[in-house]
């Protein structure tokens, strides 16, 4: 549904994406991994039609992506800019819904629901700096669940979290993308991370970036924190995405990693 | 203990009204009034009215209520005036660079010089009156409102951007609550102003109000009743701030627990 060709983008002369391609289809949950200050921000800035890039063309759902897109939804990775503080965390999380045409009743119920979703069903009153950073950033999950666009684009989102609600939300994550059929394209420089969360992992250079491999992940839907990432699979996988992120090449075989 | 704490801030008070009433005493100055008499005579003209009047007589309302209307109808217009104008050009970047210099011209004429215009203008009385204070206190509402719509988080107008807003909600549910502790800043210092204006207004333009009693009594060497109008005065803008500060508190309740966490 989301087509990326040759994505070129500069700040100045600074070249900061280098010709990216890659496409995700229906349903799918990509990461996308790479170092920091690589681009990746940009890169999801102008598929959301926040900046306009220097080049290329991205399309969603075939159209060419000129303006924010309809039905798309982002989770900042700055979370305390990302709520706003003069509002519960209900209001917050209703407050999108007034584009769909809810009345009042139904966007108060659609938020409780998303709410409760991420483990918040009694924060509904709170203020976004009555909460913790885990907390907040769990609302602004909330409200991108309770949009229910067709493409979720989420920066980093659990950078800045308590490894144990790390954990969890990254199970929400993969939960809302097996049963709400959402489109899920998550950005990480956690490799560990970008492996058990993704149904296919791309990794990307150091800027001017492009893309260093695409990786088929294949560990099915139903993970797990322990599990999961004990499996043999599981280990060869990050231990190749570690390789490319530094910089190195794939030394399994290609047939097997690479999907294209 | 905050009653405590707050009774031993206040000792200073009853030791100020001591000290000026024996200096003034001894000195006995016409133009000096002691305490006592001032206050004395406060009482007999504003505050021994019958209890259905909160103790107000027909004089304090005379006095009071054409200043009161003038002070507050002139602040809440140019509040409305400042606050429309100061989001259109801080949103516009455009309109702001045309209307900058004018702002900046506006605001440095002092407002009292143009009341021989404005009396010329207009009729002298309440439009006069009015124009003083509009033109006086505008200038901190617009100024903090312009800077307040102009520094609206960038992460904030994004989030209305992806989630779709219409014009109406970015304006009432993102630009505004994020420039109101700008404007509340502003819209004290103008109360404050127009306080000030509302008195120099009646002086120069006046033929009722507090601040025309205070000429008046001047002009008929009525010291303790000049000086009550004065110590009046005081006390109402101690009022009338602090009665701001409590509607301040409530409404960016928000803005204060933001800031403390962070
Ligand atoms: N608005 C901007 N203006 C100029 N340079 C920018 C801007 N945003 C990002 N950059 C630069 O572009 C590079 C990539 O930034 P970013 O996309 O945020 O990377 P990442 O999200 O991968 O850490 C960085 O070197 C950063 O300093
Ligand atoms: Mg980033």
């Amino acid at each position: 549904m989301l087509e990326i060709t040759d994505l070129v983008h500069s700040y100045g002369s600074h070249r900061v994406l280098g010709g990216v391609s890659f496409s995700v289809a229906e349903g799918e949950l990509v990461s996308v991994v790479g170092p920091s200050g690589c681009g990746k921000s940009t890169l999801l800035r102008s598929v959301a039609g926040l900046i306009r890039p220097s080049g290329g063309r991205i399309t969603l759902g075939g159209e060419p992506v000129e303006r924010t897109p309809d039905n798309l939804a982002i989770v900042f990775q700055d979370y305390s800019r990302s709520l706003f503080p003069w509002m519960s965390a209900a209001n917050n999380v209703a407050l999108p819904l007034r584009r769909k045409g809810m009345d009042r009743r139904r966007r108060r119920e659609a938020a409780m629901t998303a709410l409760e979703q991420v483990g918040l069903a009694d924060a509904g009153g709170k203020f976004p700096w009555e909460m913790s950073g885990g907390m907040q950033q769990r609302v602004s999950i909330a409200r991108a669940l309770a949009y229910r666009p067709s493409l979720l684009l989420m920066d980093e989102p659990f950078g800045s979290v308590d490894a144990q609600t790390r954990e969890d939300l990254e199970d929400l994550v993969l939960n809302v993308c097996a049963h709400h059929g959402i489109t899920i394209l998550l950005i990480t420089h956690d490799i560990d991370e970008s492996v058990y969360v993704g149904d296919r992992v791309i990794v990307l250079t150091r800027s001017p970036t492009r893309v260093a491999a695409d990786l088929e992940i294949g560990l099915g839907r139903s993970r797990d924190q322990i599990a999961t990432r004990q499996l043999d699979a599981f280990v060869r996988l990050r231990a190749e995405v570690g390789r490319l992120v530094r910089g190195g090449h794939t030394t399994t075989p290609a047939s097997v990693l690479e999907k294209h | 203990m905050n009653v405590v704490k707050a009774l031993g801030r206040l000792w200073l008070v009853p030791v100020a009204l001591v000290a000026w009433e024996v200096v003034t005493r001894v000195a006995e100055q016409p133009f000096f009034p002691p305490p006592s008499a001032i206050l004395a005579r406060m009482y007999e003209l504003w505050f021994s009215g019958p209890p259905s009047h909160l103790l107000l007589t027909d004089g304090a309302l005379a006095d009071l209520g054409p200043s009161l209307a003038r002070l507050f109808t002139g602040w809440l217009v140019t509040a409305v005036i400042g606050i429309a104008a100061g989001i259109a050009i801080g949103c516009s970047p455009r309109l702001s660079d045309y209307v900058d210099p004018l702002i900046q011209f506006g605001r440095a004429v002092p407002p009292p010089l143009l009341v021989p215009f404005f009396l010329a203008l207009l009729k002298l009385g309440t439009p006069a009156q009015l124009a003083t204070i509009v033109f006086g206190v505008i200038w901190p509402i617009l100024l903090n409102t312009i800077d307040g719509a102009r520094t609206v988080d960038r992460q904030h107008l994004e989030t209305a951007r992806i989630f779709g807003f219409s014009a109406a909600q970015r304006l009432w549910q993102v630009i505004l609550p994020s420039a109101m502790p700008k404007i509340f800043a502003g819209l004290r210092l103008a109360l404050s102003l127009a306080l000030i204006l509302m008195v120099i207004a009646e002086i120069f333009a006046g033929t009722d109000g507090i601040g025309y009693r205070l000429l008046y009594t001047q002009r008929s060497y009525l010291y303790p009743d000049m000086w009550g109008c004065i110590v009046l005065l005081g006390l109402l803008g101690y009022l009338l701030n602090s009665a701001f500060l409590l509607v301040e508190r409530r409404v960016l309740a928000w803005h204060r627990g933001a800031r403390q966490t962070t």
